[in-house]
């Protein structure tokens, strides 16, 4: 009797696990796997992301839904003489609940899987993105070829508009209706985009669903193109993203043999290739204007909307530009129905949503969520909670557009427009979480240094607007702002927001509004009492000795580099401020508790 | 390399290839199939246990039967190896002992398919051997 | 029609009108400072950069900029809420917050928009001060770049890419450092850029000006070692009398003759002399070509192209030096000028040619550059010192407190003083194709040509075509003015979708009088119109109207050049032009 394989090491090759050697860890399975004879019987299969980045490497064993945690390429040894040959499992690699300190013997046991539901992730960490056929084997091209052979355009926007699928970009615009709108637009060409230009601090979303199951999203593109009536698709992806771009490539390469994309699919006349446009990663050129002109060779700078690209886009043609999360809904939606979508998310905004979620949290990675689970769930049972410890200050959603949500925030359901209401935005889904040791008026420099940098420079709001926001943020933690900096900052973010072409200028000045609104006593107590409560900005902390506790080691002064702290040996010593560059030198070194930060 | 032209050619394919995905597809829902678990351990491997496994999962995908097949350690039923233990759906598992190719067919035919009890049946005062 | 309410009043327009335009046409002034609108010739740029003219349109979540937003039915519009007002104003400061304060000592001041635009919205500080973006100066012999005073407008670039097609000048850097310049931020004079001074005209500050060489005139002026002479061109002549007031279109060719002599200037001539001249070597340029294609010589090539701009000439170098062998080999006026000037003068005179200071006075910013060109000098010593703008010679006049409306008419000097109508025409887009015409029909068909006004070369269509009867003999004509639209002819006549005998290129919109050194139009292109009509006037007014009849040109060819497409003629009056596809420098 032949040998059947009876177990599947997933090994994550996403790009956080490569980083960690996943690559030589996979080649370190198969090796041992082969040494004991067993290549007949279990095999490593290389998948995309697992999601729990803060643990990876991660390698995932089937059919008993192991799930082993930071994994080396030494492990791997014991991984199958244990695991494979024994059934026993390797009890150090499993992942330990922080809470209850206890080994987790599969991921369905884990908090940070339990609540989530895998709709665009569903074949990310499951299938080789490398291998079509097992994307074929998870019903993979079905949705395309039901479009295409038993539905018309218009009922395929149908089902679309009936699932009430959102834009997961950013603004949330209905699918369906845009998708309507550039079918009605009347042309001899259009184009279906792809945005893979995801460049939120911290976001990796987009790069997940493209590592891990790329054929999600061509399918889907050739869906939207049979549906607008395009046979044209094209993935605008950033160049920093070469195994996305090197996985797309292979799958776009893998459709093309099986005539899922080309020429005359399914035997129906209807034609869609797709070509990849590369990014030089600019912010803006994830504007859907800038992207297209980004895409013809243009300077990638946003222009005024109306025209909308679905009337007037790529090369003056009407185009569908949709990013990669909400292309990875679509061939599921015309698989299991609108109604089915439905069921999933709350009133106003249906199904799930990907979050990267990142910050001062315990379990960083990527999570997909049904819309309306609270940002609780996520921070504290997805998320395990704060690290160390330590107490939630606030999370920031929507990236550098967003705002911060504070404790007060923490049970709202996560929807399009309450995130709004509460002064963020759904974003991309970028989440970095902060805790005590944060300063907010920090927080709103980091994401204004940000959109400063990325601005386009096209129109005088965002270009210089949002550099003096920075620069008057940067003299309020130098301990240089007063009450009327503070005045100023709220009219030019007013200002910024109101007068701005594009998407950037009218939210970059939000991270600043919403710090003011959450946290005024905050920017108070740096202009007035001219404190940072977090310790954060340098220019407002004291290094000063306790004398009670300063034996007169000398510890202190030996250490510091510019001899700032004068003392005689077993005298209390102390610290010149006019001359201390505030590196914490002697704060570390003291045995004493000597040294306190005022 | 032969072309998808129709739904058909495209159900072929995922015929073709979902055999080698059920073993990931299955375990994350496990409870929603059946559940069999082989012991494992040097003394049910020595005693055939290796065989009654590949024989299961052979067999239970060509019988058309959506089954999750893990090995596991020891049972701690060394008497009557090889030992199986069978969940199926939302029911109380059951350990069968002395499980031959002969026997696994049985229970694939009897107890799998239709519920009904045979032979072999450890009966225990029962705990699980959930690691 | 679509109906909508602008401040309370009520407006009807066309769909696809503007907020902006739809105020305009109500005489509600809404604040702009990117926009411009040349729509003579329409090249409107709104690229919704500066945000000064956002209004208020109700139910809309933000502030719209009125420039680039399309009327809607039913539409609501407050150009002056509380709302716009601050956000305007807020807006207007933060761009003189990246702005340099210089006001007092640049080029620009009393013409600049920006300068304008703070005074009328009574901005009086700037709260928002910070680093200012600071970028390196960069001169070319014609065109100074200082480019801290950008405001990213966009102006400069749509004139250089879109009308011109040169290409050279574009945004470059991101955010707070994003500003328009050559790629790689490479100087000037090593791009493609033609000097046309196109982007000049339009930039709404002094990031864009001339090389001043009013200076080096005074000095000149002042050193009595050196017989300084000028040449004016015919364009200015039609234009400088706006600087001192005058209504567009007036003709001041008297009154600039006089302010040149106070200026003190040994002997005033004028470049319509020149233009003559060209004309003769020209006209017997293409009555060669023409006569030999005629007869089937198959070494001869047409269309003949014009070659009196320097712009233009520099831009086929660049852009199609397959064609270098095409155009007329006649050197432009200023540069005849200059060396006959040089030559035929200086020795008439008795001044050696290093003491001898040809200064033009030109609608023209490239006229600097083409002073420069190596080929026109002698060991050296160029055969135009240089050339000063019609904008530079109005600010000298000012300054040297001469009163120029109260000015008499004066004369030219002799032997250059002379000029017939043709080459005042020089001045306007189709006027030398005309000139040359009017020549070459009195030596193709020996037959005196009564009516010398050929109209159907006339007009402000950026390409023209046109058919002149020679005797029987049909000439194909045909004419662009703007790089642009150069370029679009040359490449209809390499395609070979049609067939020209000659061609005339002019670089600016409008010819000479739209040129890059001409007054500020601000946008108002019915001015370029009324200098196009002051030349044609003064065509009229002219007693001879034909080059070859101008009795002081007839001397010349007498005395000195023997005749047209001499050996003489050939060394002093034509020239040869460069392959310059390689010549780009990237530092």
């Amino acid at each position: 009797m032949a040998k059947q394989i009876k177990m599947h090491l997933l090994v994550c090759c996403g790009t956080g696990c490569r980083a960690s050697q996943s690559a030589t860890l996979q080649k370190a399975l198969e090796r041992e796997l082969k040494t004991n004879g067993l290549e007949d019987e279990a095999k490593v299969v290389t998948t995309g992301c697992f999601g729990f980045c803060e643990k990876g490497p991660i390698v995932k064993v089937h059919p008993d839904n192991t799930f082993y945690v930071e994994v080396k390429p030494e492990d791997a040894e014991e991984i199958v003489k244990e695991h494979v040959l024994k059934g026993r499992k390797v009890e150090r690699l499993l992942y330990t609940d922080p809470k209850v300190k206890e080994h987790v013997p599969d991921s369905k046991h884990m908090g940070f899987y339990r609540k989530q539901i895998r709709i665009a992730l569903r074949n990310c960490g499951l299938i080789d993105p490398e291998n079509i056929d097992e994307y074929l084997a998870r019903d993979g091209y079905q949705a395309l070829g039901k479009v295409i052979t038993e539905m018309t355009p218009e009922s395929t926007i149908d089902v679309i508009k009936k699932s009430e699928l959102r834009g997961r970009g950013g603004a949330g615009f209905p699918t369906g209706l845009k998708w309507e709108i550039t079918r009605k637009s009347k042309s001899d060409q259009k184009y279906v985009v792809c945005n893979a230009d995801e460049g939120d601090p911290g976001a990796f979303m987009d790069r997940s669903i493209l590592e891990g199951d790329p054929h999600v999203v061509l399918e889907a593109m050739a869906i939207c193109g049979y549906a607008i009536g395009a046979d044209k698709g094209l993935i605008y992806i950033r160049a920093e993203y070469p195994l996305a771009i090197h996985r797309l490539k292979i799958a776009i390469e893998q459709a093309r043999e099986y005539g899922l994309l080309g020429k005359n699919l399914f035997n129906s006349g209807f034609n869609f290739d797709i070509d990849l446009r590369y990014g030089a990663g600019a912010f803006v050129c994830g504007e859907e204007t800038a992207l297209i002109h980004s895409m013809e060779g243009e300077r990638g700078e946003p222009t005024f909307k109306p025209p909308f690209p679905s009337v007037e886009g790529y090369l003056g043609k009407p185009t569908n530009v949709n990013n990669v999360e909400t292309f990875a809904n679509v061939p599921i939606i015309i698989n299991k129905g609108a109604d089915w979508f439905k069921t999933i998310g709350t009133e106003k905004s249906k199904g799930t949503k990907v979050f990267a979620l990142a910050g001062k949290i315990n379990n960083v990675g990527l999570i997909e969520i049904p819309m309306g689970t609270t940002l609780r769930e996520v921070i504290f049972e997805i998320g395990g909670g704060i690290k160390d410890g330590k107490k939630f200050k606030a999370v920031q959603t929507g990236g550098p557009s967003g705002g911060c949500l504070t404790e007060k925030h923490l049970d709202l359901p996560i929807e399009y427009e309450t995130l709004v209401a509460a002064g963020s935005m759904m974003g991309s889904g970028g989440m970095i979480v902060m805790d005590e040791d944060d300063c907010m008026v920090s927080v709103a420099k980091f994401f204004l240094d940000f959109t400063v940098e990325e601005s386009c420079g096209k129109c005088s709001p965002c270009r210089i607007g949002n550099k003096r926001l920075y620069e008057m943020l940067d003299t309020i933690t130098k301990g240089e702002g007063t009450m009327e900096t503070l005045d100023k900052l709220k009219n030019l973010s007013k200002v910024i927001k109101d007068t701005s072409l594009c998407g950037l200028g009218q939210t970059a000045p939000n991270p600043v509004l919403s710090t003011i609104n959450n946290f005024w006593d905050e920017y108070v107590e740096h202009v007035v009492d001219k404190k940072c409560k977090a310790s954060v900005c340098k220019s407002l902390m004291r290094y000063v000795v306790i004398p009670e506790n300063c034996v007169g080691c000398t510890v202190c002064a030996r250490n510091c580099p510019v001899n700032c702290i004068k003392g005689e040996r077993k005298q209390v010593h102390e610290i010149d401020q006019t001359a201390c560059i505030k590196c914490g030198a002697c704060y570390e070194k003291c045995k004493f508790n000597a040294i306190e930060i005022v | 390399m032969t072309k998808i032209k129709s739904l058909a050619d495209l159900r072929k394919k995922k015929e073709e290839f979902e055999q080698k995905l059920k073993l990931r597809e299955t375990s994350i829902n496990p409870e929603n199939y059946v559940q069999i678990k082989v012991g494992m351990a040097t003394s049910g491997i020595a005693s055939g246990a290796k065989e009654v496994m590949d024989y299961l999962i052979e067999e239970l995908g060509k019988r058309g039967i959506d089954a999750v097949v893990t090995q596991t350690g020891d049972m701690g039923y060394c008497f009557a190896e090889p030992t199986i233990e069978v969940k199926r759906p939302n029911e109380d598992p059951i350990v069968f002992g002395y499980v031959d190719t002969k026997k696994a067919d049985e229970i694939i035919e009897k107890y799998i398919k239709n519920g009904e009890l045979v032979e072999g049946i450890i009966p225990v005062n029962y705990e699980t051997i959930d690691e | 029609m679509i109906k909508l309410i602008i401040d309370k009043k009520t407006v009807e327009v066309k769909p696809g009108t503007t907020i902006l335009q739809a105020a305009d046409s109500i005489g509600i002034h809404i604040p702009r400072l990117c926009y411009m609108n040349l729509s003579d010739f329409n090249i409107e740029n709104k690229p919704g950069g500066c945000r000064v003219c956002v209004v208020e349109v109700e139910g809309r979540r933000n502030l719209a900029p009125a420039c680039a937003t399309e009327c809607a039915e039913g539409m609501v519009v407050n150009t002056h809420s509380i709302r716009v007002l601050n956000a305007r104003k807020t807006v207007m400061q933060l761009i003189l917050s990246d702005h340099p304060f210089d006001c007092l000592v640049c080029a620009k001041s009393g013409n600049c928009e920006l300068q304008e635009l703070a005074q009328t919205m009574g901005i009086r500080d700037i709260p928002y001060q910070g680093e200012q973006s600071t970028y390196r100066e960069d001169t070319s012999p014609s065109i100074i770049r200082e480019v801290d005073k950008c405001i990213m407008c966009r102006r400069c670039e749509v004139m250089c890419n879109e009308v011109q097609t040169v290409g050279v000048l574009s945004a470059i850097n991101r955010g707070f450092t994003s500003v328009v310049a050559p790629a790689f931020e490479m100087n000037l004079d090593h791009s493609e850029c033609t000097f046309c001074g196109q982007c000049v005209n339009v930039c709404p500050t002094g990031a864009l000006t001339e090389v001043d060489h009013t200076n080096q005139l005074i000095n000149d002026l002042a050193d009595s070692s050196k017989t300084v002479i000028v040449q004016t061109a015919p364009a200015v002549r039609a234009a400088l009398g706006e600087a001192f007031g005058m209504k567009p279109g007036t003709l001041v060719t008297g009154k600039l003759v006089s302010a040149l002599r106070e200026l003190g200037f040994d002997y005033v001539f004028d470049t319509d002399f020149a233009a003559d001249l060209t004309i003769m070597e020209e006209g017997a340029e293409v009555l060669d070509r023409l006569t030999k294609f005629l007869n089937g010589d198959k070494n001869v090539k047409l269309p003949i192209l014009t070659s009196c701009c320097p712009a233009w000439v520099k831009f086929f170098e660049h852009q199609f030096p397959q064609l270098k062998d095409i155009p007329s080999t006649a050197r432009s006026p200023q540069q005849m000028f200059g060396s006959i000037a040089k030559s035929y003068f200086a020795e008439k005179i008795g001044v050696d040619r290093k003491n001898l200071v040809v200064v033009s006075i030109m609608p023209c910013v490239a006229k600097k550059y083409e002073c420069t060109r190596e080929e026109f000098s002698v060991d050296g010593n160029p055969d135009v010192d240089y050339s000063v703008s019609t904008r530079e010679l109005a600010n000298l006049i000012k300054r040297a407190n001469i009163d120029f409306i109260a000015l008499p008419d004066g004369d030219f000097d002799n032997p250059f003083g002379e000029s017939t109508g043709a080459s005042v025409i020089f001045g306007t887009t189709g006027g030398v194709i005309e000139a040359a015409v009017r020549t070459t029909y009195e030596l193709y068909t020996k037959k005196h040509l009564d009516k010398v006004d050929f109209k159907q070369l006339r007009g402000m269509e950026g390409i023209r075509s046109a058919k002149v009867d020679f005797n029987g003999l049909e000439l194909n004509i045909g004419i662009a003015h703007g790089l642009g639209n150069a370029r679009k002819l040359l490449e209809e006549v390499i395609e070979g979708k049609c067939a020209y005998h000659a061609i005339e290129i002019m670089a600016c919109p409008g010819g000479c009088i739209g040129g890059g050194g001409q007054p500020y139009i601000h946008g108002d292109t019915s001015i370029l119109k009324a200098r196009q009509k002051a030349v044609y006037e003064e065509d009229v007014n002219k007693t001879l109207r034909k080059s070859h009849e101008n009795p002081y040109i007839i001397r010349l060819y007498e005395e000195f050049l023997g005749k047209p497409l001499s050996e003489k003629s050939h060394n002093l009056l034509h020239t040869h032009y460069f392959d310059r596809k390689k010549e780009i420098i990237i530092e």
